[in-house]
């Protein structure tokens, strides 16, 4: 059996006598999209927090590709190989999107330590980074500041921020919201292609998309995972009916 | 025109190098004049845009709002003024473990301003840069004042009263001495911090520390610690402007407490707001706009604070973007 | 060291304390509420120590003077913030460290052009002279007393004003929530004023009780203002409770330090050296005081969640 690449063991987390996370098992295999589902306050962002290092969980461990992750730093678990998009869009405002993916496969390649040369000079780069653009359809946009992209540009950004790391795992927290029906379709059919490249840990409302995509769904309630297995196992099982399911088909 | 005033939108350039040009001029025709006192108002000018530049690397484009910065400037003039005070009366600076003299030699006094400075700015950073917003604004401030009521203890070398240099300290070629020789010295050190900060800006280094500004989660996403990066940026404005004190400190023949003071540090801030917060040459632009009023308006009246006090609350109400802003118009997005 | 020389350093300290606590609460307030940082806080306590040492100067009454240093102050505050404060609400840390800067400059020519260069004086009034016995012998200005009497029932009044009144609801609801405010249809612009306003007359008020003990002079404001920083840092800034324990941390932190550690040195160094090594650090102990807890709680003893 291959070694997952990311995996939860018991993660519990507790603020005051609010249970965020409660012993929370999980496994990630590469070439699958896990999704990842809940109703609000289930203890996704506890969840999302704890995998990718900005919150310590109070027990259990998170492993990275074989590794316990449980102590290293955001910038760490990044080099790692953990890639990830935010719910809110979160560039950096005054640079160009260009500026922004070249930074990002600097990050990759060499740090940040690098005192002499301008970014903008490096021609392998500046390639590179066009060429991940041009992927994700953005490369007419390139030299346009954030500021100036739309809503639905910026998430696409993101995603190519993510893919410029050469990920190994990708952790996307509601990559559909506000993109509207066909850029929902265009998403959707990208991601079904990049889990190959890379796997995909899912955080996502839009449950048509949770249900077309994700080869295997967890029910995140209460900081519990009430219910794990594949689209039809989750769509069949009363637990999750009762729990989620049932308030979301009324 | 060199490459790093064509690393920003061609207008700014020009305004940079105008700037660049009026400043070395000042000093020349003030030389055929036979005015003495201009070219010691134009390396002033020199020396506070350094200190500025400085502080603009971290303020401006690291977005680290230190309100402590008079610490380095004046710890580069006690560097300068405790090394000649050892020189002048040929005592040591430590017996032990190895016995330290004074040096008179400006090649000898600038590496140990980078090393003090640099190992000061690095033991405030570490501290400081656990915090953020207003309490990193406190807490740089607060370290300055610790400097400074450690100066003021400290009377072997002045206490409350500082410390004279009574020569100026020697360079190898050329006369130290020479109003105008020490102008050029100045602006050379100014246009090299310049360029330098031109290189860093640009680097690597230099857009992943804008980018923990803008956004530091996206750069520590991208696996690029911020703190570091902040650290590395903080410790080398800090030496920037401890060489700018060590000038200082020589040109007035004088270093005491006043120049570590909050007063100090706020006016350090002045010029890169009035110049304009993370353009270039924006320091230069508030040193030079500043010592002229100050020149100008002192001329006119005593009440020259009262005056700079609402031009400058002016300037943040109304003039965002500062004197570079102005002329030049916004910033270029890179 | 005799137990009446232990009792009255502490009490000094404690007097020290309570006079920044009176600095600091209106900083804290003003940061709590409306989330801006005033450097220009030193000069309403300038203005307060001025107006009370002319009036009662005038007067002959140290009571007059004291209760006119505290409404200059306000009506200063007021002013200012209407005229400036209020613009500076919605930029950056770093505008409002500048523009309250400059306020420094202009507060600090304007009070010289009226008052004149010559510090003033302020006598003790009358009620307030002579010592309190001491156990163990000695005494303790009575002057000093009443400061501490006067802070701690200003301390509580605040506690009173925040949490049991209706403008102090307004307060604490400010502090969570601007826009919830809005919608209660709480003039928030007023409430704003008067919170700024309240804060200035704490400072002027400080400044009218030091005024008798200090000369009163341009800049006195400045390093009692830093103080009130560093106390603010340390107690949590926005934190009411935070600032009155971080006051009386500092005031004791600061007398003590000045007294006994050229002491402790003593032990140690020879006399001479041990006294300037002594008060160098003790000249510094507040800061380390404030390095070591930020190092430790980045956010102060009491972190409020602004």
């Amino acid at each position: 059996m291959t070694e997952p690449l990311l995996e939860l063991k018991k993660l519990s987390k507790a603020f005051g006598a609010v249970k965020a996370s409660d012993a929370v098992d999980l496994t990630l295999f590469p070439g699958e999209i896990h999704a990842l589902i809940g109703p609000n306050g289930a203890g996704k962002s506890t969840l999302i927090a704890q995998v990718t290092g900005w919150m310590k969980p109070d027990a259990g461990e998170v492993r990275l590709l074989g590794r316990d992750a449980s102590h290293l730093s955001v910038a760490a678990r990044a080099k790692l190989g953990l890639g990830r998009s935010f719910q809110v869009s979160s560039l950096a405002q005054g640079f160009s999107a260009l500026a922004n993916v070249m930074l990002a496969l600097q990050a990759r390649d060499g740090g940040a330590f690098r005192f002499w040369a301008p970014l903008r000079g490096n021609a392998a780069l500046r390639e590179e980074a066009l060429g991940v653009l041009a992927r994700i359809g953005l490369a007419d946009r390139a030299d346009l500041p954030v500021s100036a992209l739309s809503h639905g540009e910026r998430r696409l950004l993101e995603m190519a921020l993510a893919l410029a790391l050469r990920p190994k795992l990708l952790l996307l927290d509601e990559p559909m919201a506000g993109l509207g029906p066909e850029g929902t379709r265009n998403l959707t059919a990208f991601l079904r292609e990049l889990k190959n490249e890379a796997g995909i840990l899912l955080i996502e409302h839009d449950m048509d998309a949770v249900f077309a995509l994700a080869d295997r769904i967890s029910v995140l309630v209460y900081g519990r995972v009430i219910a794990s297995g594949t689209a039809d196992e989750i769509r069949q099982s009363a637990a999750v009916r009762e729990a989620y399911l049932g308030d979301a088909l009324c | 025109m060199p490459a790093f005033l064509a690393s920003v939108s061609s207008r700014e350039g020009m305004v940079n190098a105008v700037l660049a040009g009026l400043l070395l001029a000042a000093p020349l025709i003030a030389f055929t004049l036979d005015e003495p006192f201009y070219i010691s108002l134009a390396t002033r000018v020199a020396i506070l845009a350094l200190a500025g530049v400085g502080l603009n690397l971290a303020l401006g484009y690291g977005g680290m709002v230190s309100f402590g910065h008079a610490a380095f400037f004046g710890l580069g003039g006690y560097v300068a003024g405790i090394a000649a005070f050892h020189a002048f009366d040929g005592s040591d600076f430590i017996v032990w473990p190895l016995t330290l003299g004074g040096t008179d030699q400006l090649l000898i006094i600038w590496p140990l301003t980078v090393l003090v400075v640099a190992v000061v700015a690095f033991a405030i950073g570490v501290i400081s840069l656990r915090t953020s917003g207003v309490y990193f604004i406190m807490i740089t401030l607060a370290f300055a004042q610790m400097i400074y009521y450690l100066a003021i203890s400290i009377p072997t070398y002045g206490g409350e009263d500082g410390l004279a240099i009574y020569l100026r300290n020697q360079l190898p070629l050329g006369d130290s001495n020479d109003p105008l020789t020490f102008f050029f010295v100045c602006y050379g050190m100014l246009l090299l911090a310049l360029f330098v900060s031109s290189r860093l800006v640009a680097s690597p280094f230099g857009v992943a520390l804008q980018c923990a500004r803008m956004n530091e989660v996206r750069l520590a996403t991208m696996g690029i610690a911020p703190f570091p990066v902040k650290l590395t940026a903080f410790v080398i404005s800090g030496v920037i402007t401890g060489i700018a004190g060590a000038l200082f400190a020589d040109l007035n023949g004088f270093v005491g407490p006043s120049m570590l003071s909050w007063h100090r540090s706020g006016e350090i801030m002045i010029f890169v707001i009035l110049g304009g917060v993370g353009r270039l040459f924006g320091p230069l632009a508030g040193a030079a706009l500043f010592i002229l009023l100050e020149s100008l308006i002192g001329g006119m009246t005593d009440r020259w604070q009262l005056f700079l006090g609402a031009i400058l609350l002016g300037v943040v109400l109304f003039a965002r973007g500062g004197l570079i802003g102005l002329l030049a118009g916004r910033a270029r997005h890179d | 060291m005799s137990v009446a020389f232990l009792i009255e350093q502490l009490l000094n300290g404690v007097q020290f304390g309570v006079m920044l606590f009176l600095m600091a609460a209106g900083l804290t307030l003003v940061f709590g509420v409306m989330g801006l940082i005033n450097l220009a806080h030193g000069s309403l306590f300038m203005l307060g120590a001025f107006f009370c040492s002319w009036i009662a100067g005038i007067t002959g009454s140290f009571w007059l003077g004291l209760g006119g240093g505290f409404l200059a102050a306000a009506a200063a505050g007021a002013l200012i913030e209407m005229l400036v404060i209020r613009r500076l609400y919605d930029r950056d840390h770093l505008d409002q460290v500048l523009a309250t800067f400059a306020l420094i400059l202009i507060f600090s020519e304007l009070v010289r052009w009226v008052f004149g260069d010559q510090p003033l004086y302020l006598d003790i009034p009358p009620l307030l002279s002579g010592a309190l016995p001491l156990p163990g012998g000695g005494g303790y200005p009575v002057y000093r007393f009443a400061i501490i009497l006067a802070g701690l029932a200003t301390a509580l009044g605040l506690y009173l004003l925040i949490a049991k009144t209706r403008l102090g609801m307004r307060i604490r609801a400010g502090e969570s929530d601007r826009e919830m405010i809005g919608a209660l249809g709480v003039d928030i612009r007023t409430l704003y004023t008067a919170v700024f306003a309240l804060g200035a007359a704490l400072a002027g008020f400080a400044g009218g009780m030091v005024g008798a003990l200090q000369s009163v002079q341009v800049g006195m404001g400045e390093p009692v203002l830093i103080l009130a920083f560093v106390v603010i840092v340390i107690g949590g800034i926005g934190s009411v409770k935070g600032a009155l324990i971080g006051s009386v941390l500092v005031g004791l932190t600061d007398t003590l330090g000045r007294v006994f550690l050229p002491q402790v040195f003593k032990l140690v160094l020879p006399a001479s050296e041990a006294t300037a090594v002594g008060s160098a650090l003790a000249s510094v102990a507040i800061y380390l005081l404030m390095a070591v807890i930020l190092a430790w709680r980045p956010k102060g003893l009491f972190p409020v969640n602004a």
